[in-house]
């Protein structure tokens, strides 16, 4: 059956979008530039980053543009000053809570984080860095995982659940002291569910999850690689 | 026209920005015909002046002597630029930051050599807790990020400042 088209408006412009599309299905289609961070084709959003945030007329509060679906004489703001002063706060919060170090950083110069930042304008951070002592986990033949360039995206949790079905990664703790965890919080090498994949590697945006003995600006990330997965799943639905 | 001030200083860096300031090559002519550099690693002054016009300050504040420095240049400067990663994030600087000072300090001067093993007391400043960026401590007027900024970079900024003009913010990725 042929899906409904609706008409929305995107930033005044009238746009005819198929429902149960997300506005920023529609933004983008329509050549809107909305940034994301947790949001990546072929993985279901979650609305976690809050960068996607837009203005939707009648709504008091902003909506993640990720996981608002469109409906009939929506009309969406996707480029205020304000939702950039937003952004740019998000971004710079992201900074400051880890170890960012860009220029000793394996995914220097191929990071979403660090694009995230040039793109919105970023020269400094406003707020006082954290510097939290985080340790990375090295026990993965292959693999790193290295907390300092974390972000919480999720990326990687739902790219193992959903695409490789082997749910390794999870959430620990809440707020500030949330950690990506392998397992029970055990060593990556000890979670026997992973089966090696490498999909959450490049799922990752940052230098969070990276190959071993990749040197400074070397680790170069294909997300697109893991679309196949999810193509998959949606065929089987 | 009376020729401007211009001030580097190198804190806690690697001096690599200093480098990529030697990497303006002839268009230092240019620079130089504006202005006069009065204090910074490349020249030969004891004191910080009073007056300078521009100053370009590498690394992050690390130590009770950069503390020291960074607040009489800022209240002898009238613009202030970060000048690279170190002094816009404290980038490298910061990778101690989780260690306490005494602890580092400890395992440099002690437990990494077999002679003279002793914490310096004098000549060597002592540690500020963590290095942090310039604007923690002192207003700044622009931040130019870059490990190091590249010379073109540099040369816009200081270009535009020794014109009097509010320099463009530099299409440089950020960290």
């Amino acid at each position: 059956m042929p899906q409904k088209k609706i008409s929305i408006r995107i930033d005044g412009e009238m746009v005819t979008v198929a429902e149960g599309k997300t506005v920023l299905d529609a933004a983008r289609a329509a050549g809107r530039t909305i940034p994301t961070l947790c949001h990546l084709e072929g993985l279901d959003d979650v609305g976690a980053c809050r960068l996607c945030l837009v203005e939707v007329s009648g709504s008091g509060r902003l909506l993640p543009a990720c996981t608002t679906p469109v409906h009939d004489g929506m009309s969406v703001a996707t480029n205020t000053p304000q939702l950039t002063s937003y952004r740019r706060m998000i971004v710079e919060l992201l900074l400051s809570e880890r170890n960012h170090i860009c220029s000793v950083c394996v995914s220097n110069g191929h990071c979403e984080l660090q694009s995230l930042a040039t793109d919105l304008g970023i020269r400094s951070v406003r707020y006082r860095y954290a510097y939290p002592k985080l340790a990375p986990d090295l026990s993965n033949d292959r693999f790193v995982l290295d907390q300092n360039r974390c972000v919480l995206c999720g990326r990687c949790v739902r790219a193992c659940a959903d695409v490789e079905g082997a749910n390794v990664w999870n959430f620990t703790s809440r707020g500030i002291f949330t950690r990506v965890i392998a397992d029970l919080a055990d060593p990556w090498a000890e979670a026997s569910a992973c089966t090696g994949c490498g999909k959450c590697v490049q799922a990752c945006p940052t230098g969070a999850l990276a190959q071993k003995g990749q040197a400074v600006e070397e680790m170069v990330k294909h997300s697109e690689r893991i679309r196949g997965g999810a193509y998959r799943k949606e065929v089987a639905l | 026209m009376k020729k401007l001030k211009l001030a580097t200083v190198w804190l806690d860096g690697c001096s690599g920005c200093h480098m990529s300031l030697l990497d303006l090559d002839e268009n230092i002519l240019a620079v130089a015909a504006k202005a006069d550099v009065v204090y910074g690693p490349l020249v030969d002054a004891r004191e910080f002046p009073e007056g300078v016009d521009i100053t370009l300050v590498e690394g992050a504040v690390s130590s009770q002597d950069d503390l020291k420095k960074i607040r009489e240049i800022r209240s002898r400067t009238r613009v202030l630029v970060a000048f690279g990663d170190c002094a816009v994030t404290s980038n490298v600087s910061s990778m101690r930051n989780s260690i306490p000072a005494a602890k580092l300090i400890n395992s440099i001067y002690v437990d990494a050599v077999d002679a003279a093993r002793q914490a310096p007391s004098s000549d060597v400043p002592a540690l500020l807790t963590q290095a942090r960026p310039l604007h923690d401590f002192v207003e700044v007027d622009y931040h130019m990020p870059g490990c190091p900024p590249k010379a073109g970079t540099i040369l816009a900024v200081v270009s535009d400042l020794l014109e009097g003009r509010k320099p463009k913010p530099p299409s440089v990725k950020f960290g």
